[in-house]
């Protein structure tokens, strides 16, 4: 019967659930864990700077393969440092799985040195956790933390081992079997078969095409249901790449900085076909107003997303490409020759104007320009702020897990360390991150990691030292009140990249910066550009916060 | 004394370990949905427990037992009636008292 200590145990389950890449930081608790994974062959550590990165790493391999991914920390700060990217994880359904150490279960309740509940603060931001209380119990519980992490609608897990369980010897007849996801639910067929009479009724019908597509892999089938009827197609910011960029059918993305035509459409549409969203409120704008006249199905994988918020839906609790496969074979060919023509005019009349695409050195033309030169294989985190929806609302996305992003948390330090993450996972591609100084500066310690393993990094910086999009709010909803919202000192990244070993490029400074932002783009390992913008340039369209979708305020560029 | 009416009890069959109670009750308190009363008893041998919550019948109701149920450590959750519950003895010793 073999025998091993709970942490070789834990090391051996991780190796069996094909775990190659794991990000985090040792500490006293953790340190059994970390000798036996130094012992380990099959897997990879990635020493992060500071803990949100390490999760933000395990974020951005799990966001871009659509797999489990893990991050560690030792107990106290360690652990809490791991907390934001968690909950960024739990709002954007994103399967990673946590592991922290902590105190000696007899010390457990004692305020000990480095001691705190991660287990009970953890609760709201994850899917579920554990504290394990005997090192026989990791038998069933890491198994389970990845079955769980993947199952249904992913989510994050967090397994909190005192140090005396990961040094307590276990023995055992076998090794389970690894977790896998839960396959998910039969759905109704009456109900699917009454959504596909909907779409056959429906003269103005819209996709409106969410994250849950790209869990469950669905964006080729959600395409072919778009072609073989006629569904123009809207996004969300996690669905982003659903359907590709360009395509005839496709309106872009929806909601607070959508084109105007996109939110017009929807205004006018009679059929929503909802597909693994949630009605945020950033796509819908006030709910009331959204979509008025049309009928609502509503397809999800978790059953407390059915009439959460919207209440008169039909909803199917199902595997979105389960639904949708279905649904492709029950809808007939049609053309819908006047709801395309309308949605042409609308396109025609209401255009997404992106202002400057033409200068490497405007905000959208440094999107546009980057994408141009990196190419459709690359894949393109950015952090959060104005720069991020000019990425959502320029960025040419084509495929899902493409475009990785923090959507429902909205966590500035995002960009960099996801972007680390998405490059160890996928070392033959080339990855973009864009990001603000404001952003950048939340985790920029992680430029050490990415130097550190040369990873092909490229950090496009749209440097307006401010806060740009809370400028944006206070110009426009408090009467132009700025206020702790600019940095009073400009920072030398150029200096700072130097610092860390990475090259980089100040096209503030270039007599070409077409041609040198292509140059280092193209270059191998890590960079840092930096272009500097103008605070005063807002994102627009906005739909004020709280207001009705079709209230949009317009820039300059739309008048 | 606490009025039964309008009011519903919910019956979640549980694991027994010590995080169970932060996970139910956390869920309520983060929603902003109150629990008035609340009664656990272990079942059996000790590994499950009935949890009885006394909560307001209002239209979040249907939500709340959705999430419930997405609790790993909840196996059923089940919405009956107050009258005739444990609560509504509870209630009467207590006004007699």
């Amino acid at each position: 019967m073999p025998s091993m200590t709970g942490a070789e145990l834990l090391i051996r389950l991780l190796e069996r659930q094909e775990i190659t890449t794991v990000a985090g930081i040792p500490g006293g608790t953790n340190l059994p864990i970390y000798d036996a994974l130094g012992r380990s062959s099959r897997i990879r550590h990635v020493l992060a700077r500071h803990e949100q990165g390490a999760a933000f790493m395990a974020q951005g391999m799990a966001r871009s393969t659509g797999k489990p991914a893990v991050c560690m920390a030792t107990s106290g700060p360690g652990a809490t440092n791991l907390l934001t990217a968690i909950a960024d994880a739990k709002l954007d359904s994103v399967p990673i799985v946590c592991i922290t150490g902590q105190v000696p279960l007899g010390l457990v309740g004692t305020d000990a040195f480095q001691e705190m509940d991660i287990y009970g603060m953890s609760i709201p931001v994850t899917k579920h956790n554990y504290l394990v209380r005997s090192a026989r119990e990791l038998l069933h519980v890491i198994p389970e933390a990845f079955r769980i992490a993947a199952s249904g609608r992913p989510g994050p897990v967090l397994v909190d081992i005192p140090k005396d369980i990961q040094c307590q010897s276990v023995t055992f007849d076998m090794l389970p079997a690894p977790g896998t996801p839960e396959t998910s639910p039969d759905p109704d067929i009456d109900q699917l078969n009454r959504a596909a009479e909907m779409i056959s009724r429906s003269r103005k019908p819209i996709l409106y095409l969410g994250g849950g597509v790209t869990q469950s892999g669905a964006s080729e089938t959600s395409t072919r249901l778009a072609e073989k009827n006629t569904l123009p197609s809207v996004m969300t910011l996690m669905g982003l790449g659903a359907m590709p960029h360009g395509h005839p059918l496709s309106l872009g993305m929806l909601g607070m900085h959508a084109a105007k035509h996109t939110n017009l459409a929807l205004q006018e549409c009679d059929l929503l076909i909802a597909a693994g969203v949630r009605f945020d409120d950033r796509a819908t704008g006030r709910l009331e107003e959204f979509c008025p006249d049309a009928d609502i199905i509503h397809i999800d994988i978790d059953p407390s997303e059915l009439g959460k918020l919207k209440t008169d839906c039909v909803g199917i609790v199902c595997d979105v490409k389960t639904a949708l496969e279905h649904l492709l074979a029950n809808v007939q060919d049609k053309q819908r020759g006047e709801w395309v023509d309308r949605i042409a005019t609308l396109k025609r009349d209401f255009p997404a104007l992106l202002p400057e695409t033409a200068s490497p050195l405007s905000p959208y033309g440094l999107v546009r320009h980057a994408a141009e030169y990196v190419g459709p294989d690359a894949i393109v985190t950015t952090d959060v702020g104005q720069h991020q929806m000019r990425a959502a609302q320029a960025y040419p996305v084509t495929r899902a897990r493409q475009f990785l992003t923090s959507g429902g948390l909205g966590t500035m330090g995002f960009g960099l360390p996801a972007a680390i993450g998405a490059a160890l996972a996928h070392p033959d591609r080339s990855v973009i991150c864009f990001t603000g100084d404001g952003s950048l500066l939340m985790n920029i310690q992680e430029l050490a990691t990415a130097a550190e393993h040369n990873l092909n990094i490229k950090i496009v910086l749209a440097d307006n030292q401010a806060l740009g999009l809370v400028q944006q709010q206070q110009e426009l909803f408090y009467e132009n009140r700025k206020f702790a919202s600019s940095y009073g000192n400009a920072l030398d990244f150029i200096t700072i990249a130097k610092g860390f070993g990475i090259a980089s490029a100040d096209l503030a400074y270039s007599e070409d910066p077409a041609s040198d932002l292509r140059d280092i783009l193209g270059s191998n390992g890590p960079a840092l550009i930096r272009i500097p913008v103008n605070a005063a340039e807002n994102v627009y369209p906005m739909v004020p916060p709280g207001a009705a979708n079709t209230t949009m305020i317009e820039g300059a560029a739309n008048d | 004394m606490i009025s039964l009416e309008n009011r519903v009890v919910l019956e979640l069959n549980v694991n027994n370990h010590p995080g169970v109670m932060s996970h139910v009750c956390g869920l309520f308190a983060r929603r902003a949905f109150n629990v008035e009363a609340i009664l656990v008893l272990p079942l059996g041998g000790g590994e499950t427990s009935r949890i009885q919550l006394l909560v307001n019948a209002d239209q979040r109701l249907d939500q709340m037992v959705k999430q419930a149920e997405k609790l790993r450590d909840v196996h059923e959750v089940q919405v009956k009636e107050a009258a005739g519950s444990s609560f509504e003895r509870m209630v009467q010793e207590n006004s007699a008292a």
